[in-house]
């Protein structure tokens, strides 16, 4: 097993990809640019979610090929692809504690035992200002919390494609721009590849530059976050009511 | 789960409940013998019609005793969860004499009465089912509840959820999922019962299955019909079986072992039910257990000095055997989570037959099969662990399996993706989150190992043997207050470890 | 079940006895009969004093078990005693092929019948009868007849699975010939229950579920003498109580068949012979001492019907048994 050298901003690439997910399907042939921000909206059930498991691989293509940064996702394992996934619950062990959890994006082994792992933790806690609940459990933090702490192992391992799941749903306004915020910033400092699946599209207009929409079980070419939500297809203006 | 090693580990569980459960039977069908006449049939007839009477019922009180323990808080609440083990875990014959200290004809009841009531008969094995069941199966049932999130419970509560709301969103899929898996192991249980429904049935029209298989190995000598009756009784409880786990839909709960202290709103009337039940329940499992505690505390002082040595045997084989039925169950557990449905339910079903294996005709076909090679004495120790956790295996498969599954829905992705898998995810995952259900699984194994299997007294070694062993001889020399005695340590032993082992479970477990 | 420890410690001292040279007589028997209270220890001191060898007691349960097993082990047994098998289960110990003649000399048997079985050796025996305690129960039947006829609750056990049990089915049918399933049709409903051992009845007698139980006349002997509590009695019946001997056979594979007759001579000595009514609670088949007190003077008729007569009609004994119960 080598480790397979990643770069920056990749693309990723659907072709002709079908991929089946309980019950429904969901058609993608587009190209998801690097080193932008892609958020995708869409309605519920129109399989968001299931391109972001797609990605990640937890979801088998039924058809079709899916390449990120040229390269054949056929067949790797979730470890060993270039991507973070933030779910959007269950982000953390339970019985870890946030330490130990963030610790994972370094190693397979949540006891980290050097100095420079625990300072790298430290750091990353620092970075999304959990500094202080290193030790906690994730059963005593807040939503909110948990997710940031989810964000800082993602900030650990480093991949190059980095997918959101509503990952700041239960957040208020305020919590919810800093974190976006945040992303923004990390995907801008390291030329990652981030897609945001959201149901705010105040969201998509904070941060994204691109925009894809899913409905009708199929993925969008992405366009420009602006010229998609000032000449909205009709599809889009149905979810967004207007 | 665990990766190939896991994976392997559970064929090789399977291959040994296998062997263990099918050589036996095979080496005494190999003996000629006739199979069951008419006389048989009856006797299968009124077996599988007591283990459904006593499974059904059980199961049935299971449900409102469950309720009510889940929506009354007490003090002690957990310790008397804890202690529903208690009944299933009694000896046989010890559990006996404290219902009839209770319910015999010169019992509490009785006397309180004034006349002597009989529960000699159908109803006195009912009654003798039901106490060993009835905790068992409750205990299944809240770990049904257990697993519900308490956001849902707490979502309940908020949206003050009318009685027909909860049964609709909590009490029936909970049932679904447990109540048919609760009633094929209490079924399971009831048909291999020997001294139960012997001493109270009344006569031999309640003959089970166990005592024509015993007469015909210990009087008769026919080894041939007593495997082909034994036989005829395994096909019967695979259908049961097979029935049975169609039933069970697995619920997609979220997450949760633990029970939660949420309040969801009961109408008075309901309330009072509730704490009705509970002081019934109390009653009727407490009552024989003080009966036991109170004759036994009478001999303690007669007891022979070679109590001790045998209850620290007892002691080593039951936590050999826990242990080896408790990693047994859990790669087993582990190797059906990876299985495609239909084969799943197949090794399901095939490992919860063990229980329906007779351990008579287990331990005559393990000695015929043992004997020509060693001497039956030399593997009695092995043997007996590796047999008593190959019938205790079934249960501790029935707690197992929806925790694994919980945890592999729950955080299967998230270790995917952290890298984390097969050994490494076994020791940083699945087995801390498993604690709870592996400390009960653990405790229950022990216990029941303590007590008597009465599988294996064709290897008995040249010494004093076991607790229940000593026990035994003590009844069968006059010496009963000794024996209550001896039966009271042997209780007092196996509970305590049961105890120790599920406090464990607790205190390392995590609510999730 | 069994134990590392015991069995560590006994593969230990088989060895060492192995490497002493000091051959070993096994002995098989039911286990109260090996146990530290019953006549075990003292046999075995006894014994490997004048032997010279190590004598080492199998328990492998109850008397029928114990025949069980050996048919079992068949001709690889290492058994060379077996001590505790029943009168009423000869037939089947005859099938099992497995007993050398013991030649012992049997004139100096006390038994109330005479004895001639050349290999099956007495050494001790009990009559089988209702205890009832006499707080309880003022007039007890005095006979089977008398007993059928009242409504005296009993417990009794069962004839396919316990000795004595067994024991009262021959017993009926011995009283009674053709007639005995109108004995127990007019019997059953006074049944309590039926147990599977004798344990279990005597245990549920004592807890007070019936006034009277099935078991032996020497069972009050045990609770005058070893508890002193003389509450319980033996009911006498009049067409006499059935005798259940219990008999040592010594196997026809034994490997030390020297060492085996020695043993079975020992068995109806004084030595043992003297022991065994207060750790055996039965009468000694050979007896020399006086019995002590509480074993109260043997009923007036003693039955025991012949081998082929028992196997002859066992199984229709049961079955009227089954008939009369089953209803």
């Amino acid at each position: 097993m080598c480790l397979i050298r990643w770069g920056r901003a990749l693309d990723i690439v659907f072709e002709g990809a079908r991929i089946r997910a309980g019950g429904f399907e969901v058609l993608a042939d587009a190209t998801l640019p690097g080193g932008q921000i892609t958020a995708l909206i869409g309605p519920s059930g129109a399989g968001k979610s299931t391109l972001l498991a797609a990605i990640a691989g937890f979801a088998p293509l039924a058809a079709g090929g899916l390449l990120v940064g040229g390269q054949n996702m056929a067949g790797l394992p979730p470890a060993q692809r270039p991507v973070s996934l933030v779910f959007q619950d269950h982000n953390l062990f339970e019985h870890l504690s946030i330490a130990a959890n963030t610790a994972l994006g370094l190693s397979a082994d949540p006891r980290s035992k050097t100095t420079e792992a625990r300072d790298k933790v430290a750091a990353a806690l620092g970075r999304v200002g959990l500094a202080d609940k290193a030790q906690s459990m994730p059963g005593e933090l807040s939503g909110g919390q948990r997710s940031r702490a989810a964000l800082a192992r993602a900030l650990l391992r480093d991949r190059p494609v980095f997918l959101l799941d509503e990952p700041f749903a239960a957040l208020g306004p305020g919590l919810r721009h800093a974190m976006l915020d945040l992303v923004a910033e990390i995907s801008a400092e390291r030329r990652l590849t981030t897609l945001l699946v959201t149901h705010q599209p105040d969201d998509a207009v904070r941060i994204a530059q691109m925009t894809a929409l899913v409905a009708q079980g199929k993925l969008h070419a992405p366009q420009s976050t602006q010229a998609l939500f000032s000449n909205p297809p009709d599809a889009l203006s149905d979810y967004l009511g207007k | 789960m665990a990766g190939r090693a896991g994976a392997l580990a559970g064929w090789a569980a399977l291959a040994a409940v296998g062997l263990v459960c099918l050589a036996p039977l095979l080496a005494l069908l190999a003996q000629p013998g006739n199979w069951p006449g008419a006389y048989g049939w009856s006797v299968l007839r009124f077996t599988l019609m007591q283990a459904a009477l006593s499974a059904l019922i059980s199961v049935a009180l299971a449900v409102p005793l469950a309720g009510a323990l889940v929506h009354r808080q007490f003090r002690g609440k957990a310790t008397a969860i804890a202690l529903l083990g208690a009944p299933f875990l009694l000896p046989v014959v010890v559990a006996i004499f404290g219902l009839l200290a209770v319910w015999g004809r010169s019992g509490w009841v009785s006397d309180l009465l004034g006349t002597p009531i009989d529960i000699y008969g159908l109803k006195g094995i009912l009654l003798v089912h039901v106490f060993f069941n009835l905790p068992l199966a409750t205990r299944l049932v809240l770990q049904g509840w257990a697993m519900v999130p308490p956001e849902q419970l707490r979502l309940g509560a908020q949206l003050g959820m009318g009685w027909r709301g909860q049964w609709q969103v909590f009490g029936a899929p909970i049932l679904r999922a447990t109540l048919p898996g609760a009633f094929l192991v209490v079924f399971l249980f009831c048909i291999t019962s020997f001294a139960a429904a012997l001493i109270l049935g009344g006569g031999p029209k309640a003959t089970t299955v166990e005592l024509a298989i015993y007469q015909a190995l210990r009087l008769e000598f026919d080894l041939g019909a007593a495997a082909r009756l034994a036989l005829v009784q395994l096909a019967l409880c695979l259908a049961v079986g097979l029935i049975a786990l169609r039933l069970v839909r697995p619920v997609q709960f979220g997450a949760g072992l633990a029970l939660q202290p949420i309040a969801l709103p009961r109408p008075k009337m309901l309330v009072w039910l509730d704490w009705m039940i509970l002081v019934l329940a109390a009653g009727f499992i407490g009552l024989p257990i003080l009966a036991i505690a109170l004759r036994g505390l009478v001999g303690l002082g007669d007891m022979p000095a070679s109590i001790l040595p045998a209850l620290a045997r007892s002691i080593g084989v039951a936590l050999g055997s826990g242990l080896l039925a408790t990693m047994a169950a859990l790669a087993l557990a582990g190797l059906i989570t990876r299985l495609r449905q239909g084969l799943a339910r197949g090794v399901e079903l095939g490992v919860m037959l063990a229980l329906a294996a007779s351990p008579f005709v287990l331990g005559t076909g393990l000695f015929i099969l043992f004997n020509p090679i060693l001497d039956p004495s030399d593997v009695a120790l092995p043997l007996t662990a590796l047999v008593n956790a190959v019938l205790i295996l079934p249960l501790l498969l029935r707690l197992f399996m929806p925790a694994l599954a919980q945890i592999k829905a729950d955080y299967g992705r998230l270790a995917q993706m952290c890298g984390l898998a097969g050994f490494a995810q076994f020791r940083f995952v699945t087995l801390p989150l498993l604690a709870r259900p592996l400390g009960l699984g653990m405790g229950l194994a022990v216990a029941l190992s303590m007590g008597d299997l009465g599988v294996i007294t064709l290897f008995a070694s040249p010494d004093a043997g076991t607790l229940p062993m000593v026990m035994h001889r003590l009844m069968g020399s006059y010496q009963t207050a000794a024996a209550a005695g001896a039966g009271l340590v042997l209780v007092t032993a196996t509970l305590g470890l049961f105890y120790v082992f599920d406090k464990m479970g607790a205190r390392l477990g995590h609510r999730i | 079940m069994n134990n590392r420890l015991t069995l560590a410690a006994a593969l230990v001292i088989a060895t060492g006895a192995a490497s002493a040279d000091t051959p070993e007589l096994v002995v098989y028997t039911y286990d109260s009969f090996a146990a530290e209270w019953g006549p075990g220890p003292a046999i075995k001191a006894s014994f490997e004093a004048e032997c010279a060898c190590t004598l080492t007691f199998v328990p492998a349960g109850d008397g029928a078990e114990v025949l069980s097993r050996l048919r079992l082990e068949g001709a690889r047994s290492d058994a060379d005693v077996v001590v505790g098998l029943d009168s009423s289960l000869i037939p089947q110990a005859n099938d099992a092929g497995l007993f050398a003649p013991h030649g012992q000399d049997m004139a100096g048997l006390t038994l109330p019948i005479s004895w001639d079985d050349a290999t099956y050796l007495p050494f001790d025996w009990g009559y089988l009868a209702f205890v009832f305690d006499q707080t309880r129960l003022a007039n007890p039947p005095a006979s089977l007849e008398e007993l059928a006829r009242g409504d005296v609750s009993v417990i009794i056990q069962d004839p396919r699975s316990s000795t004595p049990g067994l024991g009262l089915v021959l017993w009926a049918k011995a009283v009674f010939g053709d007639e005995a399933h109108q004995f127990w049709d007019a019997f059953a409903d006074q049944i309590v229950t039926v147990t599977p051992g004798w344990s279990e009845a005597y245990g549920l007698f004592l807890e007070g579920e019936a006034e009277m139980v099935l078991s032996y006349t020497t069972s009050p002997a045990y609770h005058i003498i070893a508890e002193g509590d003389d509450t319980k009695a033996a009911a006498r019946f009049a067409e006499g109580h059935y005798m259940q001997i219990e008999l040592a056979a010594q196997l026809a594979g034994s490997d030390q068949p020297a060492l085996a007759a020695a043993f079975l001579a020992h068995l109806i000595s004084p030595a043992v012979q003297d022991i065994i009514p207060t750790s055996n609670w039965m009468y000694p088949a050979a007896q020399s001492a006086a019995l002590p007190d509480g074993f109260v003077a043997a009923p007036d008729e003693a039955l025991l019907m012949p081998t082929d007569w028992v196997a002859a009609n066992r199984d229709l004994a049961i079955d009227e048994w089954l008939a009369a119960l089953a209803r």
